[in-house]
């Protein structure tokens, strides 16, 4: 059967051209790959190539012809062995070699309204349970950077292929000792020290992560995996859903995250906004040991790529954490702080500090906050946060990021979205100051929210 | 240490001479492989004109050797990733046409469902790990994958392919150094068509007649191979293959190579002369240099390779067909496969 050349489309959105020089004339022998025409679009001359071999039967558009349309017939090939004659006397309108795209758009299904699709699915509580602790419970002190590590030791003891690489982690026992003695345990296979690095050793995690392993990264700090976040976001977080669910990874990347202490503007600041976009990630930010021990184990064993997002000056903090076998914490599900009826205080990580010093404060006036700790900033917990300020009909969001786009935005616009009805007074963000961080003390206390600022923010929501 | 290319000039035989002779069956092979990436991107870049491909579609036309030399030397469990010029990669690790052609036209039996396109498909069964589209990321995540089979204790190999324009990325020499640093079993493969988009090589690269050389302050050998002759690249590539299950660490091919195609289905490609690409096409061509020995050398006759072009065309007729019929995918894939259940 002849083979009729289609006027191509040669960019994604052209629709039509100009027919600008035949190079081949009606009777020559074409070879796939003979450049037979020359196209002119709006952006360029192309050169059209034939796919089909024969002789050239008879061209249906002559050169110099504008504006003709993507897919219109323009000539026709006579496979060897046909007869040319026969195959030039079929027109234009005989059957092309193939469906132009107008038809076969017909014959897929219509895309769903807009409603249907475009939204995520309404919010719904969390399945997720936290653990109860058995009455009786030996809780034990511990700092946030023992509970870090033993988490690390205990899912690296479960499970071989676990494994924790980044800058100093193994030989100096972690720049702010989070790894102190899992080499020793785990030898030099296990606990690998990376060159200074970032956006190489994230690249090579996230391919030993695609081979099967379950990498732990440490950053040093999270200001540096800004050099690693086209790994994280490209490499880890879309490939599940790039590859049709075929190819995820099983990575956690964590380290200290925000402000530290007099460190200025490169050195701090708190990213949890900008992983809480990323469809694919998980965010995991927590302020308690007990917290951060579980979510890290939760982590660890998701088979998801997670940012776990610590902070340096809580590490030496110290909590309880029950003496359990395998405490885990559930990833996305926000905790109850502190139980109470006139506003709704939440936050995450070192923002509780604020969170929980205004509640007290707000106590001795005679005010009772509920304060709730999003502990997993996506997927966010927003049931809980909903049925909060279905009580207090106030709230009150803290973070020590900035304001412009951050996790009390989304808050506040998911508040609005599904609890209008229930609020009384719009809803308050406490957040860093807009600035780059100041290195003087004094500055840098400016930036950072403090307790008075929740505590203002609350009495505004209460109209006090 | 990385070694010198072959002298070349005065004495191109001799140079051609030193190549391991191919059998009758690795002719066979080799022809039916280019042959089938040749006709199989003939037909994508056909599709893509008809507007059932969209957004960005970079053939492989020309560097088919390449892939199927280094194909011929890999062994079960021997894993592959490579850029955004994919689709002669996956079929040379025997993905299915009609998956590949399906993916490009972003229809539910792509694939990757239709949700990935020509840049991003994978394989877990054959071992392809992308089709990634940022250049240069593949070859942390091909050093990664290396990383898993030293971790593990095989003897597989991670062949990680980028192209001479990702060999600047700053990404590329972290690689190396930690490669090399941990005798990581990956092998680098440059594919070196000359032309980064629309900058040629030298025009971006210094010392871009030595490409192969980048690692050697690593202590990485290099070798650069003549990427045209599918038999050059397989003799590299044993060797390649050899250093690295034996626990050597890494070594980098460079590959010569040329695509006659512009950059994407969009790219006029005024930067070169139609003479540069017809002189390839007509010195070097892959495919024909395998056609004329095996015609040569009595392996086979004109009739022959004529029933091998005809199966081939059957099977791209058949995967453009598929690609074509297969439905787009049901609007409720829009929310799976965001996160595996924990």
């Amino acid at each position: 059967m002849p083979t009729q050349i289609l006027m191509p489309a040669l960019s994604p959105t052209m629709e039509e051209g100009t027919l600008a020089k035949w190079l081949v004339k009606e009777g020559d022998e074409i070879r796939s790959g003979d450049v037979i025409a020359e196209i002119e679009t709006d952006k360029a001359t192309m050169e059209v190539e034939a796919v089909d071999e024969g002789t050239l039967a008879r061209i249906f558009v002559n050169e110099g012809t504008e504006n003709v349309a993507v897919n219109t017939p323009i000539a026709v090939i006579a496979a060897d062995g046909e007869d040319v004659s026969a195959a030039a006397a079929d027109g234009p309108a005989a059957t092309p070699a193939a469906e132009p795209i107008h038809e076969a758009a017909e014959q897929v299904p219509s895309a769903p309204a807009l409603s249907e699709v475009s939204t995520a699915p309404e919010i719904e509580a969390s399945t997720a349970v936290d653990p109860e602790i058995p009455a009786g419970t030996e809780m034990v002190e511990t700092t946030i950077r023992e509970a870090l590590r033993d988490a690390m030791a205990e899912e690296m003891r479960r499970d071989d292929e676990v494994f924790l690489m980044g800058e100093e982690v193994a030989e100096y026992q972690g720049a702010y000792k989070v790894s102190q003695g899992l080499l020793d345990e785990f030898g030099p296979r296990r606990v690998v020290d990376t060159p200074i690095t970032e956006h190489g050793f994230a690249g090579i995690a996230v391919g030993a992560g695609f081979g099967g392993l379950k990498p732990i990264v440490e950053f040093m700090t999270f200001n540096f995996a800004m050099q690693a976040i086209d790994h994280i976001l490209n490499s880890a977080a879309k490939t599940l859903y790039m590859s049709g669910g075929q190819m995820g990874c099983s990575i956690v990347f964590r380290g200290p995250n925000g402000a530290a202490a007099r460190v200025a503007a490169q050195h701090s600041q708190d990213y949890a906004t900008w992983y809480a976009q990323i469809p694919g990630l998980k965010v995991v930010q927590p302020y308690s040991a007990a917290d951060a021990k579980g979510l890290l184990k939760s982590a660890i064993r998701d088979p998801n790529p997670v940012v776990f997002l610590e902070n340096e000056i809580l590490y030496g903090k110290t909590f309880e954490i029950p003496k359990l076998d395998d405490w885990s914490v559930p990833i996305g599900k926000a905790k109850v702080a502190r139980s109470g009826t006139d506003v709704t205080i939440v936050s995450f990580g070192i923002g509780m500090t604020y969170a929980l010093g205004a509640a007290e404060a707000l106590n001795s006036e005679g005010i009772s906050a509920e304060v709730v700790d999003l502990r997993t900033i996506r997927p966010m917990d927003l049931a809980t946060v909903i049925e909060s300020v279905q009580k207090t009909n106030r709230c009150v969001t803290v973070e020590e990021g900035w304001p412009v786009c951050s996790i009390g935005s989304e808050i506040a616009a998911q508040l609005m979205t599904h609890a209008f009805d229930h609020l009384d007074a719009p809803v308050m963000r406490v957040a860093g100051k807009d600035v780059p961080m100041p290195y003087a003390a004094n500055l840098e206390k400016l930036a950072l929210p403090n307790v008075d600022e929740v505590l203002q923010a609350a009495k505004a929501a209460l109209y006090v | 240490m990385a070694k010198r290319p072959a002298k070349k000039a005065s004495k191109p035989k001799s140079a051609k001479s030193d190549i391991a002779q191919f059998s009758k069956e690795e002719e066979l092979q080799a022809y039916r492989a280019m042959l089938l990436i040749r006709r199989f991107e003939e037909k994508a870049g056909q599709l893509y004109g008809m507007g059932f491909i969209g957004g960005f579609c970079h053939l492989y036309i020309g560097q088919e050797a390449v892939v199927t030399g280094v194909q011929m030397t890999l062994k079960d469990g021997d894993q592959l990733v490579t850029s955004y010029r994919d689709h002669g990669h996956m079929l040379a690790c025997e993905m299915d046409p009609k998956g590949v052609m399906a993916e490009l036209t972003g229809r539910r039996g792509g694939y990757s469902k239709g949700k990935g396109g020509s840049m991003h498909m994978f394989s877990r069964e054959k071992n392809f790990y992308g089709g990634h589209g940022i250049v240069g990321a593949q070859v942390p995540i091909g050093t990664g994958l290396a990383m898993s089979n030293k971790y593990r204790g095989n003897d597989n190999v991670s062949v990680t392919y980028f192209g001479e324009g990702a060999a600047n990325q700053g990404q590329v020499y972290e690689s190396f150094n930690m490669a090399a640093l941990w005798k990581l079993p990956v092998i680098f493969v440059i594919e070196n068509n000359g032309y980064a988009m629309g900058t040629a090589v030298k025009r971006s690269a210094a010392k871009a007649e030595e490409l192969f050389n980048r690692g050697s302050v690593y202590g990485i050998p290099g070798r650069q191979v003549d990427g045209m002759d599918v038999r050059a690249v397989k003799q590299a590539a044993e060797e390649a293959v050899a250093h690295c299950r034996a626990g050597d660490g890494p070594i980098i091919l460079e590959m010569k190579t040329y695509r006659y195609r512009g950059h994407s289905m969009s790219d006029p490609a005024k930067y070169r002369t139609k003479e540069e690409v017809q002189k390839m096409r007509e010195e070097q061509d892959p495919i024909e240099q395998v056609k004329r020995r095996l015609l040569d050398n009595g392996h086979a006759d004109e009739d022959e390779l004529k029933a091998i072009d005809s199966e081939t065309r059957a099977i791209v007729t058949d995967a453009a067909e598929f690609a074509q019929s297969d439905p787009e995918p049901d609007a409720s894939e829009l929310w799976t496969d965001i996160y595996r259940e924990a």
